[in-house]
């Protein structure tokens, strides 16, 4: 057992390490990028020259790339601040400390501050979001699979089969046109503003609305298959040859066994979960970090992409694992393989 | 035409649409309807210039005024007086080029990966699966923004992403399916024959491992199509004149209040490709039992 967390934990480290580094050798493939992504695209030559000499952008990318990791851990100061390079930036915690992602040049301000804003939010967002997906999912998955072919296993069906045929930037529309645009009960953004003439609540309900309704959709599938393919084993036609009570029959013979393949989705459907964000926080004007991505994105930001795009990855590295090991500590069988 | 001409070529086109309905995709329900969702959309892309009825970049100043559908715009114009019929069926060609191009290079880098992983095995099969595990790691919207930033936002980034995203997961089923199939008695027998492991996987393996292959083409179609209008609707796709229904969908939705025909009938037009995708695979999935 331990063996397998283990060697899965080696497994995920050494992913995550080749993908940060793709991360980076992609962003950073020019040096002559990186430098005037920097300074702008009116820069001297000699400007370029002094800024590549002094951040080491001429380097072999290897190199390049582990200073960066020692950067973001605290071991490699960030030469890019300071009065030194003339660029205005500066951070209070000083060049060199763990989590140091260097500085948004579209903010002109250090990331870690401009994290701190937004990352909340996508928190909140991200909260709500899986804690409703995964009760509303489990209760009609469960219900549509006992009683597979009945008229309520078919009304679910076919409404979670077409709502995963809907994508989430259309299932946003819709939804801002009855609620916002037509009925006008909840507004159509988002900002979160305080002096909003919406409540932070009610700014909160459709965002929320728009990935639960694109994630339970498919997580409501999965465990109605679970569930239905559970019901077919040889053991639950024992447990009701041997005169079971049928709840007890459900509860403890289906549903254990039923719930196997879910969780890992559900940790899986996290990772999906990230660019549902992006997209529900664009259209609905969202202070998080989807929208920062997406605006980072079109100013060429180049280290807050990376830093995004780091967290991004690590966290559907990490869900992946986790999904992973949930597999293995569900199912004995696996364990034992 | 002479009746003698008539008469040998009716049987032919008879027996062709006998046939044609007999099959036992048509049979089902699922399936005729996505096909005829799909070769509608396919025909428009193709014919648009023919069928339009205006330049989908013209400017008609008068009708921007009041963009609702009139009898000289059928669907209306955008805010900018742009007839929305003709952008929606030039966006039908953006559609139609950037899918089946992205989904066929994933299919292409997959499946041949999937059947040398599956056919080799050892240390091929290894390296190949570790590499799509990196690659699965990366949702396919962050591999995009990482692209762009690089490159800038271009057809073939797009084409580039959705490659690297999906193929993983066809090599896996690619994969699965060879050794599924390695052991039996006819590709056994075409190794005994002499016959070189590309003719062997070309040959004898990709034909006999076809449904599974062709409803995850059908599923991961209808993704790429959400992908790629998510993509225009973030304003991350193709350059601005170029018609994409996720970019349409995002110019309406500030005009949602007055004119959502704006922002809704491009938004439909992507859900019923998705749709159609999901149903023919369906539809596979069916004839496949």
């Amino acid at each position: 057992m331990a063996r397998i967390v283990l060697n899965r934990l080696g497994q995920f480290a050494f992913i995550l390490l080749i993908a940060s580094f793709l991360l980076f050798a992609v962003t950073e493939f020019s040096p002559g990028n990186v430098a005037s992504k920097i300074l702008g695209p009116y820069a001297l030559e000699s400007q370029v020259r002094s800024l590549s000499d002094r951040l080491g952008l001429d380097d072999p990318l290897f190199t390049r790339y582990l200073r960066w990791l020692g950067m973001l851990v605290g071991l490699v100061p960030n030469e890019l601040g300071g009065p030194a390079t003339g660029l205005g930036l500066s951070d209070p915690r000083g060049a060199q400390y763990f989590g140091n992602f260097g500085f948004s040049l579209m903010q002109g301000r250090p990331i870690v501050d401009v994290l701190a804003d937004r990352f909340g939010h996508t928190v909140t967002l991200t909260v709500w979001a899986i804690g409703l997906t995964v009760p509303i999912s489990l209760v009609l998955g469960v219900l549509a699979g006992m009683t597979e072919g009945s008229a309520l296993d078919r009304i679910i069906s076919v409404t979670t089969v077409s709502l995963t045929s809907l994508p989430e930037f259309v299932v946003a529309v819709l939804l801002i046109f009855v609620f916002a645009a037509s009925l006008g009960w909840l507004p159509g953004t988002s900002p979160l503003d305080p002096g909003d003439r919406w409540s932070v609540g009610s700014q909160l309900v459709l965002p929320v609305a728009v990935l639960v309704i694109a994630s339970s959709a498919y997580v409501t599938r999965i465990v109605r298959s679970s569930v239905v393919d559970t019901l077919a084993q040889p053991f639950v036609r024992t447990a009701r040859l041997k005169g079971l009570a049928p709840m007890r029959v459900a509860m403890l013979h289906v549903l254990r066994n039923a719930m196997i393949a879910p969780v890992t989705v559900i940790l899986l459907q996290i990772n999906w979960i990230l660019t549902g964000v992006v997209v529900v926080e664009a259209i609905f004007a969202y202070p998080g970090i989807g929208r920062l991505m997406l605006e980072a994105a079109l100013f060429g930001d180049i280290y807050l992409i990376q830093a995004l795009t780091l967290i991004a990855l690590s966290v559907a590295v990490t869900t992946q694992f986790l999904g992973d090991l949930a597999y293995v500590l569900l199912d004995p069988r696996i364990r034992v393989a | 035409m002479t009746a003698g001409a008539d008469r040998t070529t009716t049987p032919a086109r008879a027996g062709f649409l006998v046939r044609l309905r007999g099959s036992r995709l048509l049979r089902s329900r699922s399936a005729t309807v996505g096909l005829a969702i799909l070769v509608f959309w396919l025909v428009v892309a193709i014919g648009a210039p023919w069928i339009a009825p205006y330049d989908p970049t013209a400017i008609d100043f008068a009708a921007s005024a009041d963009p609702s559908p009139s009898a000289a715009h059928w669907l209306g114009t955008d805010a900018i007086g742009r007839d929305l019929l003709s952008r929606i069926i030039f966006g039908a060609r953006t559609t139609f080029l950037v899918i089946p191009l992205s989904v066929f290079s994933a299919f292409l880098v997959g499946a041949i990966a999937g059947l040398a992983g599956g056919w080799y095995g050892g240390w091929t099969d290894t390296i190949l699966a570790r590499a799509g595990d990196v690659m699965l790691a990366f949702p396919a919207l962050v591999l995009y923004i990482i692209l762009i930033t690089t490159f800038g936002p271009s057809l073939w980034n797009i084409v580039i992403a959705v490659t690297l995203t999906y193929a993983p997961g066809v090599a896996r089923l690619m994969r699965g399916q060879v050794l599924a199939v390695k052991g039996l008695e006819y590709v056994l027998a075409a190794r005994a024959a002499g016959e070189s492991p590309i003719y062997i996987m070309a040959a004898e393996i990709l034909p006999n491992v076809g449904t599974p292959l062709i409803v995850d083409l059908c599923l991961r179609t209808g993704y790429a199509v959400i992908l790629v209008g998510t993509l225009g609707f973030l304003g991350l796709g193709l350059p601005p004149p170029t018609p994409d229904w996720g970019g349409m969908v995002v110019e309406g939705v500030n005009l949602m209040t007055i004119y959502p025909h704006i922002a809704l009938l491009p938004a439909a037009a992507v859900t019923s490709v998705v749709v159609a995708c999901n149903l023919l695979a369906d539809g596979f999935r069916e004839t496949a039992r």
